[in-house]
């Protein structure tokens, strides 16, 4: 039976018909499901600005958010908040490079917008291991409490 | 649909595959001394140019393999929309690695590139989708499709969707929020990668069809099942690039299972093993078949892999690592490029002859040596990522620099095989773009011998 509707060309069109209303309206759900919200920070703007910046200077080249991007550098997703480092030490790096990292000869400007996208960023949720414990069934979820919503 | 359009299209593509190894092997040395390199190789223009380069050469092989493979029609539309197609493209690609070269950056992970210039892509590609249609309406099919037309009509249908997909994020309601961005943008990527996937194998299959003379496999029920899986996948499963990300318990949930299908696709594979490998040594397509059989030990090693980072309790580990980039490369070079080169070596020999014994020996050192190198680059990669986990998970708070000092030994065993890769695909590269190069030569000499004198 299966068999036979998958060798028509009436059954594959259905098969591929239906598969492709499920991803519609996956894809709906996706753009549409609940994420942290951001937009209602003060400095929105100012993070726009500096995710154009962070794209502009190619910074995923060598950083990561959520550990996706390029692996010379450390993910970058909470410097704000870790232990010992924070946005002095964050404005220090944006402005002399390090030994690795180029100078990039940013303005004053581009390094309070990059903070504020960092700032940002950081409130999103915690992309570090240690924050995340597994079930079960091998689904990982973040430990304690939920990241922040606003 | 047309030779010439065809072989045009793989030359190019070759052409972007020493490109990009050559960047790749820049990158790995960049990886040996990042300090020194900081300033005169800079990574922010090698990583998008190595990367770049790739998928140019990934892309434009592709879709000869689709101009060489499609029915014939002949007409004058034909030509210009192919030729459109190629223009388009050619453009956007030249343009693009000039803006790298240049500093010039303003879009994302694997398009770098001031967003602009992606809709000489996306242009291309409704070109080729014009012409494709062309193509399949000019000889009506009188039974269903073979999987393998299937299988480019996703192709191109997906790249298109995806593509525009990956720029949803010049939209504010995209771009504004970080998480909601990432999700989209990986999801792109997932069905992008899976859209290439299909033009690849699509051609591998049409190709195993004519070497093997067997026209009832391309249309087998199984066959038609295992081609949905494969769509189901493209659609579903790139959520296991984002377990991490706060985003929704429905799509984190939806990865993981869509991501375990594939092991009915292990289990198919293990299943057809034996007799794949004992049909290979037959036929006169040998060559074809090596980079055939090296293709198939890939999907098996990349798919175990594969399918064990899907399980979001080992992706806690293995993501953000060097293990993520031996997935990333172990499947662009062992299937994909081994894929479009078997096609290659298919369409070079029967379009354009044999090949001399020079360049057969030429052929199989090259891929011997690559895939030998690849094997080392692959493990070098695997041992730099659980290096690094180890190391994180020992001590949370390991300055960076400490960290990538450790792993020096594993980025040296990954620079130095990775430039055995780049020779072996140069050994192997170098005589197919001879043959192409040769092709009008060799056309005019056949008219000249065919001529009474
Ligand atoms: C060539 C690779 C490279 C590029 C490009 C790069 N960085 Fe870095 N960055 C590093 C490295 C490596 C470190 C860690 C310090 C070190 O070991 O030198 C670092 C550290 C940082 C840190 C501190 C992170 C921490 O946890 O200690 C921040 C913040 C940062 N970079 C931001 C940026 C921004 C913003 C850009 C783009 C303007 C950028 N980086 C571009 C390599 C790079
Ligand atoms: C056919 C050959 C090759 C293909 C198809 C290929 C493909 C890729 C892909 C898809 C990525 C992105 C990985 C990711 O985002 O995780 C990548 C990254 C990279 N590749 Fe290759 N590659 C090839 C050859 C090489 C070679 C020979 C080298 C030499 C060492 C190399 C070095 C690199 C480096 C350094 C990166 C960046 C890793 C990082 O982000 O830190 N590649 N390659």
């Amino acid at each position: 039976m299966a068999d036979r509707i998958i060798s028509t060309s009436f059954g594959i069109k259905l098969i591929y018909g239906s598969l492709f209303v499920c991803f519609l309206f996956f894809t709906a759900f996706v753009y549409t499901s609940q994420v942290p919200d951001t937009t209602s920070l003060p400095t929105r703007e100012l993070a726009l600005q500096g995710k154009h910046i962070w794209q502009k200077q190619n910074c995923g080249a060598c950083h990561q958010f959520y550990g996706l991007g390029g692996y010379i550098g450390p993910d970058v997703t909470n410097v704000i908040s870790a232990k010992g480092k924070g946005e002095t030490y964050v404005r220090a790096i944006l402005t002399h490079g390090t030994a690795t990292m180029p100078n990039f000869n940013l303005t004053l400007k581009d390094i309070d917008a990059l903070v504020a996208f960092l700032q940002e960023a950081d409130k999103t949720g915690k992309s570090e291991r240690h924050h995340f414990m597994a079930d079960t069934y091998g689904q990982i979820h973040p430990k304690g409490n939920k990241p922040p919503q606003k | 649909m047309s030779k010439s359009l065809g072989f045009l299209s793989i030359a190019t593509g070759l052409c972007f595959l020493v490109a990009g190894i050559v960047f790749g092997t820049l990158g790995g040395i960049f990886y040996l001394f990042p300090q020194d390199l900081r300033d005169l190789l800079p990574f922010t223009k090698l990583r998008p140019l190595h990367v770049s380069s790739i998928i140019f050469w990934i892309l434009f092989t592709a879709i000869g393999g689709l101009y060489l493979y499609l029915p014939k029609h002949k007409n004058r539309l034909a030509t210009k929309l192919g030729l459109g197609q190629y223009m388009l493209l050619f453009t956007a690609a030249i343009t693009i690695l000039g803006c790298y070269v240049a500093g010039i950056f303003g879009g994302r992970e694997y398009w770098e590139y001031p967003p602009v210039l992606g809709a000489l892509i996306a242009a291309s590609f409704v070109l080729l989708g014009i012409n494709f249609y062309k193509s399949i309406r000019h000889k009506p099919a009188t039974e269903p499709w073979p999987v393998y037309r299937w299988m480019w009509f996703s192709g191109i249908l997906f790249f298109i969707l995806s593509f525009a997909e990956s720029y949803l994020w010049l939209i504010p309601y995209f771009k504004q929020n970080l998480v909601r961005d990432m999700a989209v943008q990986w999801k792109s990527y997932g069905s992008l990668v899976g859209s290439w996937n299909m033009l690849i194998n699509g051609s591998a299959l049409f190709v195993m069809e004519k070497i093997s003379g067997d026209k009832t496999a391309a249309r087998k029920p199984l066959t038609y099942f295992m081609f949905f899986l494969g769509l189901f996948n493209l659609m579903f499963n790139w959520g296991h690039h984002i377990y991490s990300l706060p985003v929704s318990n429905t799509i984190r949930y939806t990865a993981y299972i869509v991501s375990m299908t594939e092991l009915l696709i292990l289990a198919k594979i293990i299943w057809n093993w034996r007799s794949s490998l004992t049909h290979a040594k037959k036929h006169s397509h040998i060559l074809a078949y090596r980079f055939f059989t090296a293709a198939d030990i890939w999907i098996l090693l990349n798919l175990v892999m594969a399918i064990l980072m899907s399980v979001p309790a080992i992706n806690l580990y293995t993501h953000g690592t060097h293990i993520t980039v031996a997935h990333a490369m172990g499947t662009t070079i062992g299937i994909n490029t081994m894929l479009l080169l078997a096609s290659v070596c298919y369409a070079c020999k029967r379009f354009l002859g044999d090949f001399t014994a020079s360049k057969l020996k030429l052929l199989n050192r090259g891929l011997y040596l690559s895939n030998f190198s690849l094997l080392i680059f692959w493990v070098a990669l695997i041992g730099a990522g659980i290096s690094k986990t180890v190391l994180q998970t020992g001590n949370p708070n390991l300055p960076h620099a400490l960290l990538m000092q450790q792993l020096v030994p594993w980025f040296v065993g990954f620079a130095v095989s990775g430039f055995g890769i780049a020779s072996g695909i140069i050994l192997i590269i170098w005589p197919l773009l001879a043959s192409i190069l040769n092709r009008k030569n060799k056309q005019q000499l056949q008219k000249r011998q065919l001529q009474p004198s």
